[in-house]
Parts: C-alpha cells; sequence; structure tokens
C-alpha cells in the first residue's frame, strides 16, 4: 500500500455545488476588498472580531491540528503504520494553514502590511506569537509536502519544446532536492510539532486579556492549556472524519485499521480535556453561570455536551469498529472543538457598550463557507494529481 | 504577584511557577517605564455644563471634520449614549443627577491613557505605545489594522474606520501629542471654558481629586475612578454618582495585561521551554527510530537476504506474522508466496 494519485474524475455533482458555493464567497470577498469590512460584515467598534476570526482563524487553526498530531505519531514516535494518514493529513493541515493566513489577510483591515510582523515585534503580545508560529509553521508545512512533489516528477520531467533540453538538469535537480530533504526533514517534523503546540495554546491566550469582556465561563488562565488540549483531542477525529469522506466520495475501501487504532487514541486524550475544563469551572466556581440558563449557559452546556458524548462513544470498541459509529463520534468531537472555538471568540465576548448583540452577516457566511468549500475543491483536485492517498 | 488574588494566582499557579515569577518580573520592568511625572487630566463630572466645545475643539485639533459651533449648544444630542468613532476622539454623555435634577451629570469619554494599557500589550506590530509622559500613542506607520486592540481594551476605546478599504485607521484620542511638542494645552483642556478639566502631572491632579472629594463630599462620591483601576489611568474622574450608574466600566485593580503577559512569558521564558521540547521530541524520535532501526536489523539477520525490508515497528504485528511464515515455510516459499513485508508496512518518503 503506497500513496498514489486518485483515479477518479474530478468534476461530479457535488464539486459543482462546492463551486458555485466558492464562487459566492468570492463576490463578497471584492465588495469586502473594494468597500472596506463594514460593506460585508456585521463588524462595530463594538465587536471588532466576528465570524472570520472565529471560525476560518480559530476554529481553522484547531481543526488543521491532526497534521501535527499525526507527524509527532508517525514520524517522532514512530508508528510506521500510521504512516498512510500522514500524508492526507498533511495536506489537510497544509491547506488548512493556507486558508488561515488568506483569512487573516482577509480580515486584517490594512492586509496590505500582513508582513509587519516580520519585522516589528512585540514579544508582550500573544497575537504576536500565534502570528509569527502560524507563518512559520506554514513554511514548513510546504516543506514537509515537497517530497510528494518531487515523488510526483522524478523521472519523469518532461518539458515541451525547446525546453526539453533541461529535462535532465531539472530531474537531477529534483532528485538533490529529494536526497536533501529526507536528510533534513526530521528538522522540520519536529519544528513543526513545536510550532504547533506553541501557537495552538497562544491562541487560547488570545482572549485572556480581553478580561471582564470575555464570559466567565470561558474566560480562565488555562484557555491556552484547553486550547492546546482540545486541539491535540480534535487532531485524529478530524482524519478519520476526511478519511472516511475521502474514501465514500472516491468509492475506496476505508481504512478501518488505521483508523480504529486511530480512534482508540482519541478517548484518552478527550478525558484529558474534559477534566481540565471541568476542573477549572470548580476552582473558578463558575457553575452559577451555567444556572443562568441563558444563550451563553446552552452554547457552553451545547460544545461541553457533544464532547462528553463523543468521550462516551470513543471509550467503547464498538464505536472504532464500525466506519458509520466512527464518522459519527469523530463529527460530535469536531462540532464540539468548532463550537467551542465560535463561544470562545464570539458568544463569550460581551461588549460593555452594545444594543444590538452581533450576528454574523450573509456575506460573513457566504466569505466562510466559499473558502471552506474551495478548499475541498482544492483538495480533491491535489489528491487526483500528486501521490497523498493510500490505497490498494 | 500581589497585585493578583488568590483565585487568580491559583489559576495562574497552575500553569508553572516559572509563569508566575516571569509575570511579576515583566510587571516590575514595566512599573519602572513609568515616570513620575508622567501628565493627567482630572475630569470633575459635577463642573461640566455638556457645552461639548471640547468635541469641537478636538476634532480642530485633530484636523476632522466637524459642524459649526452653534451646533455643539443643540441639547438633543446628548440625549442619546454616544460613544467615540471616527468622526469623534471624545464626547459627551448626559446622565441624571439624582440630588439635583435641574444639573444633570456631564461625562466626557476619550482615551484613558492607561498607567498599563491592554492594547499596547496586545498590538501584534507593537503599533501603539506607551510613551514616557502618559500618553499611548498609535503609529499609523505600523498598524495593520487586526483590531486586537479593541477586543484588549478595558474601556472599549479604540475605533476602527469600517467603511474603507484602504489605509483605514484605529482612531483615538492622542492626548494632543502633536500640540503638547509645541507647548500647547490639549485642546480639549484648553478650550474648557469651566475648568472642568484639570491638566497636569498625574501626582498633582490625584492630589487635587482628594482634596475635593475629602472637603465637599456632599457633592463627590468617595471614589476617584481611575487612581487604581486597572493599575491606574492617566485620566481620572470625580463625581456624585457612583461610576457604574455613568457607564463607567467596573474595573479591579490589577493591570489588564497582567496574567495575558504572564502566560506568554511563562510559555516563552526565554525560549526555555520551546527548545527543551523541540530537544525533548528530538530525543524521542531519535531513540525510537533506532529501536526500529535495530528491530529492521534483527529481521534482516534472520533472512539475510530478504530485501526491501523497512523499518518497522517491533510491536507491528505485520512483522511477527511475515516472520512466522517465513520461519514456518522455508525461505523460497515464503518469497515466491509473494508475502513480502513491504506491502503492507513501506513507510513513505517522509
Amino acid at each position: 500500500m503506497k500513496p498514489a494519485p486518485v483515479k477518479h474524475r474530478f468534476f461530479t455533482p457535488g464539486v459543482i455545488i462546492l463551486a458555485v458555493l466558492a464562487l459566492n464567497g468570492l463576490i463578497f470577498l471584492a465588495v469586502r476588498f473594494i468597500s472596506g469590512l463594514g460593506a460585508v460584515t456585521n463588524l462595530d467598534n463594538n465587536t471588532p472580531w466576528g465570524l472570520w476570526i472565529g471560525v476560518d482563524v480559530a476554529a481553522g487553526v484547531a481543526l488543521a491540528a491532526g497534521g501535527f498530531t499525526s507527524a509527532a505519531l508517525g514520524h517522532v514516535i514512530h508508528r510506521e503504520h500510521y504512516h498512510a494518514i500522514v500524508r492526507p493529513a498533511l495536506l489537510t493541515a497544509l491547506l488548512g494553514y493556507t486558508f488561515v493566513a488568506f483569512a487573516v489577510c482577509v480580515d486584517i483591515g490594512r492586509f496590505y502590511y500582513i508582513w509587519h510582523p516580520l519585522i516589528m515585534w512585540n514579544g508582550n503580545s500573544a497575537l504576536f506569537e500565534v502570528g509569527i508560529c502560524v507563518m512559520i509553521y506554514m513554511t514548513v508545512l510546504y516543506i514537509e509536502f515537497l517530497p510528494i512533489v518531487t515523488e510526483k516528477f522524478m523521472g519523469k520531467v518532461n518539458l515541451p519544446g525547446f525546453l526539453e533540453t533541461f529535462n535532465e538538469p531539472a530531474d537531477k535537480l529534483l532528485r538533490m532536492l529529494n536526497s536533501g530533504l529526507s536528510k533534513t526533514m526530521f528538522i522540520f517534523i519536529i519544528a513543526g510539532v513545536v510550532l504547533s503546540t506553541l501557537h495552538q495554546s497562544s491562541l487560547g491566550t488570545l482572549m485572556v486579556i480581553a478580561g471582564q469582556k470575555m464570559h466567565p465561563l470561558w474566560q480562565t488562565p488555562v484557555l491556552p492549556l484547553l486550547f492546546l488540549l482540545s486541539a491535540i483531542a480534535v487532531g485524529f477525529p478530524m482524519i478519520i472524519f476526511e478519511s472516511l469522506i475521502a474514501s465514500r466520495s472516491f468509492k475506496m475501501k476505508p481504512e478501518m485499521k488505521i483508523l480504529s487504532r486511530l480512534g482508540s487514541m482519541v478517548a484518552p486524550i478527550l478525558g484529558v480535556y474534559l477534566a481540565v475544563k471541568i476542573g477549572d469551572m470548580f476552582i473558578s466556581d463558575d457553575f452559577k453561570y451555567i444556572l443562568k440558563f441563558d444563550v451563553p449557559a446552552w452554547m457552553f452546556m451545547a460544545e461541553t455536551g457533544l464532547i462528553i458524548i463523543a468521550f462516551v462513544l470513543f471509550l467503547s470498541k464498538e464505536t472504532t469498529r464500525s466506519p458509520g459509529r466512527l464518522f459519527l463520534a469523530s463529527s460530535l468531537v469536531i462540532a464540539g472543538v468548532l463550537l467551542n472555538r465560535i463561544n470562545n471568540f464570539i458568544v463569550a465576548y460581551k461588549p460593555l457598550y452594545d444594543p444590538v448583540a452581533y450576528f454574523p452577516s450573509f456575506g460573513e457566511i457566504s466569505v466562510t463557507v466559499g473558502c471552506i468549500a474551495l478548499l475541498v475543491l482544492i483538495y480533491r483536485a491535489v489528491v487526483i494529481y500528486f501521490p497523498v492517498i493510500s490505497h490498494k | 504577584m500581589k497585585n493578583l488574588n488568590r483565585r487568580d494566582f491559583l489559576k495562574t499557579a497552575a500553569l508553572g511557577a516559572a509563569a508566575a515569577t516571569l509575570g511579576t518580573k515583566s510587571a516590575k520592568a514595566s512599573e519602572k517605564l513609568l515616570s513620575e511625572d508622567r501628565l493627567g487630566v482630572l475630569v470633575d463630572t459635577s463642573v461640566c455644563v455638556g457645552c461639548r466645545h471640547c468635541e469641537w475643539a478636538c476634532r480642530l485639533a485633530h484636523n476632522m471634520p466637524s459642524p459649526a459651533l452653534d451646533y455643539y449648544s443643540n441639547p438633543t444630542v446628548l440625549k442619546e449614549f454616544r460613544r467615540p468613532d471616527k468622526t469623534a476622539l471624545t464626547v459627551v454623555n448626559e446622565f441624571e443627577n439624582d440630588k439635583n435634577p435641574n444639573l444633570p451629570i456631564h461625562v466626557k469619554i476619550q482615551c484613558m491613557h492607561c498607567d498599563h494599557p491592554a492594547c499596547v500589550s496586545a498590538c501584534i506590530v507593537g503599533a501603539l505605545t506607551k510613551n514616557e509622559d502618559g500618553s499611548v500613542v498609535w503609529d499609523d506607520g505600523k498598524c495593520i489594522g487586526c483590531r486586537y486592540c479593541m477586543v484588549a481594551c478595558q474601556f472599549q476605546i479604540p475605533t476602527y474606520d469600517y467603511d474603507v478599504s484602504i489605509d483605514p485607521h484605529i482612531r483615538k484620542c492622542d492626548f494632543c501629542t502633536e500640540r503638547r511638542k509645541e507647548g500647547q494645552l490639549p485642546a480639549c483642556v484648553n478650550i474648557c471654558p469651566n475648568e472642568a478639566l484639570v491638566f497636569g502631572k498625574r501626582s498633582e491632579i490625584l492630589r487635587i481629586a482628594k482634596n475635593r472629594t475629602k472637603r465637599k463630599p456632599d457633592i463627590y462620591i468617595n471614589h476617584i475612578y481611575g487612581e487604581s483601576e486597572i493599575g491606574g489611568t492617566s485620566w481620572v474622574y470625580i463625581a456624585g454618582k457612583d461610576f457604574n450608574e455613568l457607564k463607567m466600566p467596573p474595573l479591579g485593580k490589577n493591570p489588564a495585561p497582567g496574567i495575558s503577559e504572564a502566560i506568554q512569558h511563562g510559555i516563552f521564558a526565554y525560549f526555555v521551554p520551546p527548545v527543551t521540547l523541540y530537544a525533548l521530541l528530538g530525543t524521542i524520535m531519535w531513540v525510537t527510530k533506532r529501536r526500529n532501526e535495530s528491530a529492521d536489523k534483527d529481521k534482516h539477520d534472520h533472512h539475510s537476504d530478504s530485501h526491501d525490508h523497512h523499518s518497522d515497528s517491533g510491536r507491528d504485528p505485520y512483522r511477527t506474522s511475515g516472520h512466522n511464515t517465513y520461519r514456518d515455510s522455508g525461505h523460497n516459499t515464503y518469497r515466491d508466496s509473494g508475502l513480502s513485508t513491504d506491502k503492507d508496512t513501506k513507510g513513505d518518503n517522509l
């Protein structure tokens, strides 16, 4: 079983729907870049951050965590039977982070100054830490992906027309690159894991500074730890989720042997996450806020409930054996973590003076949905062209 | 650590002692930067009559479009609660006076110029700076428009230009830094006809504020807003009514960036934790690789001419099964049967 390009046509009815959604998002994006953030979003001086930061950036980073958890499992702890999932997870992380970086460019007012953090540093800023780590990690991800590109073209370089004479040098260059990469790859793999733990946790530090503008159910100094644990917890479910969808879409047999092994590791991580989350509530005595049964309370219960149900499901061996149940349990973890990020960045943020509570506009939702659709389309195109997915 | 209450302490301690000690260090370091002579303004809400001339002067001083001065005497504007925005860096709001309904209370709002500003701590590129003179100013040349300062500010002061795509600004009171360079007073202080605004050294205006509240307890409540709120602010307020009812946020005494910076410096701590983690992962990688390679070598020893055996964990079931097949049925059978282990366990290039 070796990774190989998937033999399947690109266009299906589903792909066309995704393309329409992507196009719709792009139209609103154009308006944002022509007329400013106010033209498309419901953001204002009371609510400076909305759906794009909460979902596209914060949830995007969390859901791309499969890249570093699988790299740690497959390459750092050398569990090589997991290699089949390393490449798809890497591709997800790569596209995920590219999507995050793009979303940041869309959300920040002066997108043309996106490079400023590279030379203008503020070590006190959690956002600076997140920004720098994400930039470096994205570079690392692209480096980690390079061998897949060299593998695709090595020995097959066939340039058109007069460029033909460069075929051999190009091939040599690819081989050099490939051997250089395989010797140094461990540096990047470890760097990727370290960078991920850093920025996944710092993403949690972000909202700590909002102080009392953040609802006490979420405001806690252990937020960085909770963000890191939930990112680790959602890594494998995300891989399982994607792998099962890809098998279904490309009509391949699901990799149940690997997926159920991955699934069996989810419950302990979720357990640790829940223990810290609920333990922190005892320390900070936050239960009184749940008893208010207002919107934040229900949202908090929803996010925690999803994770608890997923935890219970993953405890049972039955779940890890059946593709359907595995898919359900993994989806619950993903939904729980997604909701957690939405809660932390949107629901928990209570402006001091705001007559109207923020709710994302149609334009904001369109851009987010459009970007996700585009992401899926690019993923599909890449696995059809490059050797990413392992199949018989 | 003195500044944190017990619960915060417990929570912060959970992040590790390193975070806590480093947090204290950084808090001390930023205290040193604060000059004893830093400036401030006392806003005496009992003196302000709500003429809004400060709003007019502020716009003029900052080259912002403004209606003629006559417009500002229109009292209906005061009926709705307003906040600073891209058209005004300062606004005056009116509140009921329970003691004397004929004399409503007027509260001018603008940037408080915190002693430990959350916006300065938060800004990704350091576009916001706390100056020695107490002012907190924004740097047009650095700002990337991420609006994290707006998330961080405990007074919800910075505003953003949502209606432009190119060159949007973060706007807030700049303590008239330019005017003061030329030896002038801040525009609002300068124009205030009733001297509701007192400009001077922060220590001096605090002394005046204490004096007034002590001498006239019938007029003022015993609370100088900004004296200790989130570690102290350059602008301080005195009033005859609870500041909550004047829509000033109730804030504790801890500087807003305290916990966040303690965590941040705890995670980094001169790069010790990341480098340690890197070294640890590197060691694990090396050890597991060696273990796998020795297991692999072991395999090669057993069937010396078997080719293309990839490194594989000793716990892997395929290895054991392949091994048994080989032992039971002999070398040739194994090769011919096509049960090559690399089919199942071949690693990729990474």
